[in-house]
């Protein structure tokens, strides 16, 4: 590929991403866009940055060769980039730092988020603790009862966890609640949006904050295998953890990428949270990008085992990465990505989030059909502790 | 001229009210009716929601709204029907249809456009679509004769009211306060600063909503506004009423609301 700068000044990548709110944010989101201008050209944001990420969080993560799980699969090396061993026990952590920084700089004492799984949620109740700034966290009310541990996690972090009780009750719903809370107190309120998706310049700044992990692969697989990976996968909800992957192997050229969605019961029925795979581009919460609606034009409710890819959109820049081709998006049912995750379980010792077990599962599927000496590097997005519950109940167990 | 600029035209000075309520709330077979139940209240423009899944800029009361509307699968093609329906008796009230922008990006903005003309909407009023985003859609309506509506928010800079004036087209839409439909955080003195200061750069009839819940709060907010828009107070009342009776409670609180402008 030879020149890929997006997004641009107004936060388009081609025809996706923008800015689509209510007047009373306009405002709000270019003071944003300005001071992360500032920041991004400031050395001492950045040395601050990389600091929290070393000492809070404990990077670089590694990357670890999964050999045994790899030769039962009898083909192609699959290698895990860590997020999983970072503190709060995913990539979401690299995120809110970031943006708990900007909080900081911009001089807003109270953050917001809005969470699905939990995992965001938690992040930002972290860095909220961490920085000393008042902390409230959206939920869908029924998340709220499938991820009870999160949400007592939460809690314990000294953040206020408000159930959402509109529309579906779910990630969707209270990414409208959270914003809904900024037009009334922007003033003194800092949105810590958690996926790579909303207005600009969100998609921009979670992606730039989460690039350190494709920046860690790039150094990391030459010095463990003397080259870069043939494949680099990673699963889509919104987006983050596999743009971050994705984003600094753009120009590398060899180097295939693949995002995997949520395929829930089958994309073929309906039942599912796969925009790429099957949507049609549209506007919600902020930004235009594929995704799940139906003819009149609404958002229709999605479906998966995993809370984290349970999402109507996808961030804007995998909309784009699609179009353009650099990128090819693919989706996995539940109960392959379900197989993952207990194979990863047995074979290897690890947990998996259910989310990253749906990269893991399309790298069990391909693998066999690629040669022993090529390798495909898997993000591991997240550890799977929380969510033994919807294991366990899905195995006809109670905890 | 545009049945909008008529309307302004023939109010002479006096203060236009604008009542909205949400197409398909109770019930899609009551919409019309409640519509000519607000013009015999004194309605001098009728705001029609148009429902969506995810209204985020709406405070719980037309959240529930949307979602009575939605239950009856109540979507952006019924309601240019149901405003077809209206124009058959009422060729002169102006109808704005005030939504959210992917039902219209479903359609396809020039589609819409056209049906909504061909239906008899004058003005599109699009919550998530800022003049930046809105070249395409706004061309496509103007092609068809039927005015942008746009916002300015009381964050909005002058700078940016100067750049929003010069697409504005019927009249704008000046947001009371900042937060979301029907909030109770309404100061009157604050309002009537900042209308003094946008004059100078609109130069189109300023409307005012969001959390004007009364003859006291709209009498006050049409001192300096050209419009008062009231809406979750009548989706409210909606809301309490039987299918049977709304429309009976709906039309004397708009006479009362017009006796307080006037």
């Amino acid at each position: 590929m030879d020149r890929y700068d997006f997004p641009d000044v107004r936060g388009h990548f081609g025809p996706y991403g923008g800015i689509y709110v209510a007047e009373t944010l306009m405002a709000a989101l270019a003071e944003l866009n300005e001071e992360y201008a500032r920041a991004k050209a400031d050395p001492a944001f950045w040395e601050e940055f990389h600091y929290e990420l070393k000492h809070y969080v404990g990077r670089p993560s590694p990357i670890y060769h999964a050999k045994r799980w790899s030769e039962l699969l009898g083909g192609a090396q699959i290698y895990l980039k860590r997020e999983d061993l970072n503190h709060t026990g995913a990539h979401k952590v690299n995120n809110t730092i970031g943006q708990a920084l900007l909080a900081r700089r911009m001089g807003k004492k109270r953050v917001i988020a809005e969470t699905g799984a939990g995992q965001h949620g938690v992040a930002s109740a972290t860095v909220a603790a961490r920085y000393g700034l008042e902390c409230v966290v959206y939920m869908g009310a029924e998340d709220v009862k499938r991820q009870s541990p999160n949400v007592y996690r939460m809690k314990l972090l000294g953040a206020t966890v408000v159930p959402v009780e509109s529309g579906s009750k779910t990630l969707k719903d209270a990414l409208n609640e959270a914003m809904r809370d900024w037009v009334t107190n922007v003033d003194s309120t800092f949105y810590i949006l958690g996926t790579a998706a909303g207005p600009h310049p969100y998609p921009m700044l979670v992606r730039d904050f989460q690039t350190v992990i494709g920046e860690e692969c790039k150094v990391q697989m030459p010095e463990m295998i003397g080259r870069q990976p043939d494949v680099v996968v990673a699963c889509v909800g919104g987006g983050s953890n596999a743009i971050g992957l994705f984003y600094p192997y753009i120009g590398v050229d060899g180097v295939r990428m693949v995002g995997v969605e949520a395929g829930g019961d089958g994309v073929e029925t309906g039942r599912h949270a796969a925009p790429l795979s099957i949507g049609k581009p549209g506007v919600l919460h902020g930004f235009k990008s594929y995704l799940m609606q139906d003819e009149d034009g609404q958002i229709i409710e999605t479906h998966s085992v995993s809370a984290g890819l349970d999402y109507p959109g996808v961030g804007p820049e995998h909309s784009y990465l699609k179009d353009i081709g650099r990128a090819e998006y693919t989706a996995i049912n539940d109960d392959e990505a379900l197989k993952a995750f207990h194979d990863l379980c047995r074979y290897e010792g690890i947990i998996p989030a259910l989310e990253s077990s749906h990269a893991l599962a399309w790298a069990a599927k391909t693998a066999p059909t690629m040669s022993k000496d090529q390798v495909i590097l898997v993000n591991l997005s997240g550890r799977g502790d929380k969510d033994i519950n919807t294991v366990a109940s899905l195995s006809g167990l109670t905890l | 001229m545009s049945r909008i600029a008529a309307c302004f035209a023939a109010l002479a000075g006096k203060k236009a009210l604008i009542p909205f309520i949400t197409a398909g709330d109770p019930h899609p077979d009551l919409t019309v009716s409640l519509m000519h139940g607000l013009v015999e209240g004194g309605a001098d423009i009728i705001e029609l929601g148009v429902p969506f899944s995810d209204p985020m800029a709406d405070g719980p009361v037309i959240q529930r709204a949307s979602e009575r509307a939605l239950a009856h699968k109540v979507g952006l093609r019924h309601v240019l029907d149901m405003v077809a329906e209206f124009r058959k008796t009422n060729s002169t009230t102006p109808v704005v249809l005030m939504g959210y922008l992917n039902p219209l990006c479903a359609m396809g903005y020039a589609e819409f456009a056209k049906r909504a003309a061909a239906a008899g909407v004058d003005g599109m009023l699009t919550v998530d679509c800022p003049p930046e985003e809105a070249e395409e859609l706004a061309t496509a309506l103007q092609q068809e004769s039927i005015d942008p509506i746009f916002l300015l928010a009381p964050t909005t800079p002058l700078q940016r009211v100067a750049e929003i004036a010069r697409h504005a087209r019927g009249y704008v839409y000046y947001v009371s306060l900042k937060g979301v439909t029907g909030a109770g955080n309404l100061d009157i003195d604050d309002v009537a600063r900042k209308i003094a200061a946008l004059r100078q750069y609109i130069h189109v009839p300023i409307g005012v909503g969001f959390g004007i819940r009364d003859g006291a709060t709209a009498r006050a907010i049409a001192v300096t506004a050209d419009a008062v828009v009231v809406g979750s107070r009548l989706v409210q009342e909606i809301e309490a009423a039987t299918p049977e009776t709304a429309r009976e409670r709906l039309t004397p609180l708009v006479a009362e609301l017009k006796a307080a402008i006037s």
